[in-house]
């Protein structure tokens, strides 16, 4: 029996604009997404933002409900059982805010051990491993405004654990962490993973789907758009050749040039501190260089190399795939 | 069992983390001393020291009950702009168990308006604070407090819904500071508002410590107060769940 399990999952938001004349608009943030996760898996939702995966997930721990569709964990309904839903779960997100930042960190576990019926002689110790398990042993009896983004997220990690539920959610849990914070959270997301909890990681960070992701789904748009091992999706794109033409003061319109120009996959530009990267992914067989270097009006170009398609580049094919 | 202790332990949580705003105390602070003030000299031309004690217990409640509704929806809209609103809402107990000892806390900050408007009759008005029944009088103000909590509760579960509906507590501040008779006798005012007095328990919690205080017999009205308060809960919580479900449906718990 799958752990998690979406079923064509929809949500649309309404929103109104203007005082007089009201108009209702509406945004369909998630478009039909189905998925399994089995029991022990670190599953993967990978988008760009907006893509629909917060919603997905909110949907998941029952702060949402679905417009249609269901979901269950744990063979819970989210929306009928919500509450039996709610004990079996934890779930992070990333960010500074959720945390009583006059209080102490131990005081905010504290409150949520209470909160998810931590038996009271099993909370010192439990609070005390988490601590230790997040690195905030010794901060904690300060308040949490004082907190960096970072332990303020590790914070949000020990909560979530407070109940040591089978199911854990994670919504961008290293956004905004430097590398290093970034990294030992990753290092702790593997550990729950071998201590046996099926784990749901929302990123739009290739490397880290690719690093701690089984299985991941690439959402856009509201729709998945791709699933498989990370290796599957390498795969998707292992024929192709990426070609990366450094240029200084890219003209306007480049990437829509470029993108019309025969066997082009995909079309990227990273800003780097002088100059910009253009990133294009062609078919194998293709030779672009000289035409991709006409598409650019003249403009003073750098390095030009070309390299094995990676991860990234496969969901960058994917996501422009949708465009 | 588990829910007491959940509420309990709320209540301290919650208390200490409004006790712990430096503004909001100075608010807590200051604001009652205003209505304590006008209330003083208004009632200051008739000499009678039990009309003055009369006022004192009356603007005393006028900030007991000012901490009460402005701040419970405060606390609602504190919760959603820290993004703890949607922590709470997630974990697995009845949102009512979440959200009383919330509004509780709120109400147990006016016990701190109620003694420092008593003191400062005392000592900058020369208000003779003679109590006649002390015992009663404690029972009566935490029997208010109490009822206070309830009250604040069943306006929060519309600020969980409505992120704007803080302004209702502010709204409800001043009126019921007439209608239940703080500092005016409810004789006095016209027959049809009589019956919205009834229906709020400040309005009996307020006859309760001047009964207490002025040598009266405070339990019928206290008995009110705690019943009204009762119902507040109860219907709090008969429609906390479709609230909460509203709020689910249209994404209203992140919004700030």
């Amino acid at each position: 029996m799958a752990v998690i399990e979406a079923r064509d999952l929809r949500r649309t938001y309404r929103t109104t604009t203007g005082v007089v004349r009201r108009r209702s608009l509406e945004v369909e943030a998630v478009r039909g997404v189905s998925f399994e996760v089995a029991e022990g898996e670190l599953f993967g939702l990978l988008g760009p933002n907006g893509a629909g995966k917060t919603t997905t997930i909110k949907m998941l721990i029952t702060l949402l409900i679905p417009t249609s569709g269901t979901a269950k964990v744990l063979g819970h309904d989210v929306v009928k059982d919500a509450r039996e839903v709610r004990k079996r779960i934890g779930y992070v997100f990333g960010g500074e805010r959720g945390v009583y930042e006059r209080l102490s960190g131990w005081d905010n576990l504290r409150y949520f051990a209470e909160l998810y019926g931590v038996p009271p002689k099993e909370q010192k110790a439990r609070i005390e491993g988490l601590l230790e398990l997040v690195g905030l042993t010794g901060r904690e009896h300060e308040r949490t405004e004082g907190y960096s983004r970072g332990m303020k997220q590790r914070l949000h990690v020990a909560r979530g654990l407070l109940h040591d539920p089978p199911v854990v959610f994670l919504d961008e849990p290293t956004i905004g962490l430097d590398p290093v914070g970034a990294r030992e959270l990753r290092a702790t997301i593997a550990s729950l993973v071998e201590a046996g909890k099926t784990v749901l990681l929302t990123t739009h960070y290739m490397f880290e789907a690719d690093a701690l992701c089984d299985r991941i789904a690439v959402i856009n748009k509201g729709q998945i758009v791709a699933h498989g091992t990370p290796l599957d999706l390498k795969r998707g794109v292992a024929d192709g050749t990426v070609v990366e033409v450094e240029v200084f003061g890219i003209p306007d319109g480049t990437q829509d040039r470029v993108r019309r120009l025969p066997g082009v996959l995909s079309v990227s530009v990273e800003e780097r501190e002088q100059a910009q990267m253009l990133i294009v992914q062609t078919r194998p067989e293709v030779e672009l260089t000289q035409s991709l270097l006409g598409t650019l009006n003249g403009a003073e170009v750098g390095r030009i190399s070309k390299r094995e398609p990676t991860l990234e580049d496969a969901y960058v094919s994917l996501v422009s795939a949708e465009e | 069992m588990r829910a007491l202790r959940l509420l309990a332990f709320g209540w301290w949580f919650q208390f200490k983390t409004i006790s712990r705003s430096p503004f909001e105390g100075l608010f807590q602070i200051i604001y009652p001393l205003f209505f304590a003030t006008v209330a003083f000299l208004m009632f200051r031309a008739g000499s009678d020291t039990k009309t003055l004690l009369y006022a004192s217990l009356g603007s005393a409640v006028m900030g007991m009950w000012s901490a009460t509704s402005t701040t419970a929806g405060g606390a609602m809209q504190r919760e959603r702009w820290h993004g703890t609103l949607e922590a709470l809402v997630a974990s697995p107990p009845h949102f009512a168990l979440i959200l009383l000892p919330i509004t509780l806390a709120m109400s147990t900050i006016g016990i701190y308006c109620l003694v420092a408007t008593l003191l400062f009759g005392r000592f900058a008005f020369g208000i003779d604070l003679t109590v006649e029944h002390p015992a009663a009088f404690a029972v009566s103000i935490v029997g208010t407090v109490l009822s206070f909590g309830a009250l604040g509760f069943l306006f929060a579960v519309t600020f969980v819904r409505y992120r704007a509906a803080w302004a209702l507590g502010n709204l409800f501040e001043y009126p019921v500071w007439l209608i239940g008779g703080f500092l005016v006798p409810l004789v006095l005012l016209p027959g049809w508002v009589r019956p919205i007095s009834w229906a709020l328990a400040p309005t009996w919690g307020m006859n309760a410590i001047r009964e207490s205080s002025l040598g009266g017999t405070p339990w019928p009205d206290l008995a009110l107060c705690l019943l009204l308060g009762v119902v507040y809960v109860g219907i709090g919580v008969a429609v906390l769940e479709r609230v909460l479900g509203a709020a689910r449906k249209r994404a209203a718990l992140s919004l700030t």
